[in-house]
């Protein structure tokens, strides 16, 4: 019998639609293999550079009323490092992907190379952190330059390429598209929604870096309204992420059009725990609903 | 139903915890020539168990995670810092009614069990060893409570540690590197004496990793189990961030204080390597 959980991205298989979301837990191998073995169908690594990042100083998290706030400011060791700890992870079943960022089109294409070479089974081009100067959103909501990063890598490695996108444009379905034009071989939606937090007592920014980004409950309907519009606007698959925490939510991304999820910030308040716990509902629902797979439910609210 | 519930309480109980709070220092107790003992009231921390920390927030400078050395059903609530870099020495200089900000409490405490216990700390480390001596002086059957320091400027807590264990059957030894007060040398060899002679069921410790890698290996030899309080370089505090971990283990939130059977599966990494603030893997 088939697995009714099943899914794919490109090439790429999963055996359940979660996934580890970037930048969490995403640095030694050992720590991702511990997500697989919770649940998740695939682990995405924290984002990696060619160089080595300290990133920013504390405070880098701060917790608001139905959200968090993180500016960690990109700390990784440096792509090549990481040969290392994919030791573990290439002997596992569920795929690899590795996030990479770049400060240019020749380093995203550099940086794509070395992530295929120590095993990555596709990349995600985080072309959206909303709090690094001249990488992430400020790259992701320039429809050309977006396009010139997504051809390099293409050109440079035979790997499936994700985009993950920042919520902080005006139009993502217009970004959505030059990722699709360029060659993109799938979209993730969405990255953190840049925000702050001010400290009445002290009446100063809590953030080291004063701005960061916002994850969690609170960007839920946001990240759903995302994969809904991108789900109209282009062809190619989408991996929704944001404040996914159970599997209601989880159902929601996957009727706006999603057909992979990420998840973050719920392993913080629900611990590792969570993927299992998702996997499970949405099995109990597609069941209880009479559906055989997930695939009949993908974009399902479209049809409304 | 009851499952349910639980677990919402749970999950609002972490996230408040997580919120900065910004709390006025009651007091500033200076403890030896670098360290002090700060104390502040929060309704949060009352209900913390002995070696769980906060992310402490020194505004305009920095964010680090401190154990709590004092816990109170009342509130208040202490924590023992030693002046070591920039974050560290601007929050001993604070002065009674300045304002810090905590998150916290986090991550996991000591498990005080019966029996004779061994309570061990080195240098700064015994600050969570306080709050822990005082529930065990309720459960344990002896205790015997081991400082080891460089020299006698950096002992901790002697009059605190001679209040607590008056009444109970204990007993306190104290090293120090120089042999300036009690014995001179490492802790560790006090301990091995210890366990050739006696039957102990229970070791805690916290203090810097080699000595407390010391531990869990004569513990291993002599076949006692140990709880240790581990240090990593922390950011988020709630298991997210990935900054702390150590084999699969966060210790952040599995941890600070990990069993002998977690410390088992970290065997590669436990006293040989950590995480620098890069994520990169170095040798301790
Ligand atoms: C769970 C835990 C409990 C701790 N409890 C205490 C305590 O009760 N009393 C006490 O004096 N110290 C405690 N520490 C250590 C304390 O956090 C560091 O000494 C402090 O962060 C140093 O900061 P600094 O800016 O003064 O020094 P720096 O000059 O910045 O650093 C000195 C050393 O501290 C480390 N350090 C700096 N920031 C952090 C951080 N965010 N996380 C982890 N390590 C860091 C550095 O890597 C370096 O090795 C604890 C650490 C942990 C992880
Ligand atoms: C602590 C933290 C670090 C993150 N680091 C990265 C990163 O390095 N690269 C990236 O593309 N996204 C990063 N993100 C964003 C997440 O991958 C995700 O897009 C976002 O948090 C929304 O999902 P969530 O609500 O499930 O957390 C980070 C998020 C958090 C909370
Ligand atoms: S400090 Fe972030 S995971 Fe432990």
């Amino acid at each position: 019998m088939s697995n009714p959980l099943a899914t794919q991205i490109a090439d790429l298989k999963l055996s359940n639609p979660t996934m580890l979301a970037a930048g969490v837990l995403g640095y030694t191998g050992l720590s991702m293999k511990r997500v697989i073995e919770s649940g998740a169908g695939a682990v995405v690594t924290k984002s990696m550079g060619l160089e080595p990042r300290t990133g920013y100083c504390n405070p880098t998290v701060v917790q608001t009323d139905c959200g968090l706030l993180n500016a960690m400011g990109l700390p990784n060791p440096g792509i090549s490092h990481f040969k290392e700890e994919m030791q573990e992870l290439n002997k596992l079943e569920a795929p690899t992907i590795f996030s990479i960022y770049g400060f240019s089109p020749e380093d995203f294409a550099e940086v794509a190379k070395i992530a295929v070479e120590i095993g990555a089974a596709a990349v995600e081009l985080n072309v959206s952190c909303p709090h690094v100067k001249k990488v992430g959103a400020q790259v992701g909501s320039d429809p050309s330059l977006l396009m010139e990063i997504v051809k390099r890598v293409q050109n440079q490695i035979d790997k499936p390429v994700i985009v993950k996108l920042t919520p902080n444009v005006t139009d993502i379905t217009e970004i959505a598209q030059a990722a699709q034009k360029a060659g993109a071989d799938a979209i993730c939606a969405i990255n953190t929604v840049k925000a702050m937090a001010i400290d009445p007592e002290t009446c100063k920014p809590i953030l080291a870096n004063k701005y960061g980004g916002l994850s969690g409950p609170a960007i839920k309907p946001v990240g759903v309204r995302c994969v809904y519009d991108i789900y109209d606007a282009v062809d190619i698959p989408i991996i929704g992420c944001g404040g996914i925490s159970n599997w209601q939510d989880a159902v929601e991304y996957l009727l706006a059009g999603a057909c992979a999820l990420q998840i973050g910030t719920a392993i913080a308040f629900q611990d590792i725990t969570v993927f299992k716990s998702v996997t499970d509902g949405i099995t109990n629902y597609l069941e209880h609903k009479g559906f055989n797979n997930i695939k009949d439910i993908i974009g399902l609210a479209h049809e409304m | 139903m009851q499952a349910h519930s639980h677990k919402c309480s749970h999950k609002s109980s972490i996230e408040s915890a997580n919120r900065m709070r910004t709390v006025e220092l009651l007091e500033v107790k200076e403890e030896n020539c670098t360290t002090k003992t700060l104390t502040f009231q929060d309704q949060i921390c009352k209900l913390a168990e002995p070696g769980q920390f906060l992310m402490v927030w020194i505004p305009g400078v920095d964010e680090i995670p401190i154990s709590l050395s004092g816990i109170r059903c009342d509130g208040v609530t202490s924590i023992t810092v030693n002046a070591v870099g920039d974050a560290t020495r601007v929050l001993n200089q604070k002065k009674k009614g300045e304002i810090i900000g905590i998150r916290g409490p986090f991550g996991k405490g000591f498990v005080p069990v019966k029996g004779n216990v061994m309570v061990i700390g080195g240098g700064t480390g015994l600050g969570p060893m306080m709050p822990l001596t005082e529930k065990l002086v309720e459960t344990a059957s002896k205790i015997t409570v081991m400082s080891g320091v460089k020299c006698q400027d950096n002992l901790l807590f002697l009059d605190r540690i001679a209040k607590l264990l008056c009444d109970v059957n204990s007993e306190t030894i104290c090293t120090t590197e120089d042999g300036s007060y009690g014995f001179e040398g490492l802790v560790t060899s006090q301990l091995e004496k210890k366990l050739a002679n006696e039957k102990v069921d229970m070791i805690y410790t916290c203090g810097p990793e080699p000595m407390m890698y010391h531990v869990f290996r004569l513990a291993e030899q002599y076949n006692v189990p140990v709880q240790a309080s581990l240090e990593r370089i922390m950011r988020c505090g709630i298991g997210l961030c990935g900054s702390c971990v150590i084999g699969e283990i966060r210790v952040c939130k599995d941890g600070p204080v990990l069993t002998s059977e977690q410390l088992r599966r970290i065997k590669d990494e436990f006293g040989k390597s950590r995480l620098d603030w890069t994520g990169k893997k170095v040798k301790q």
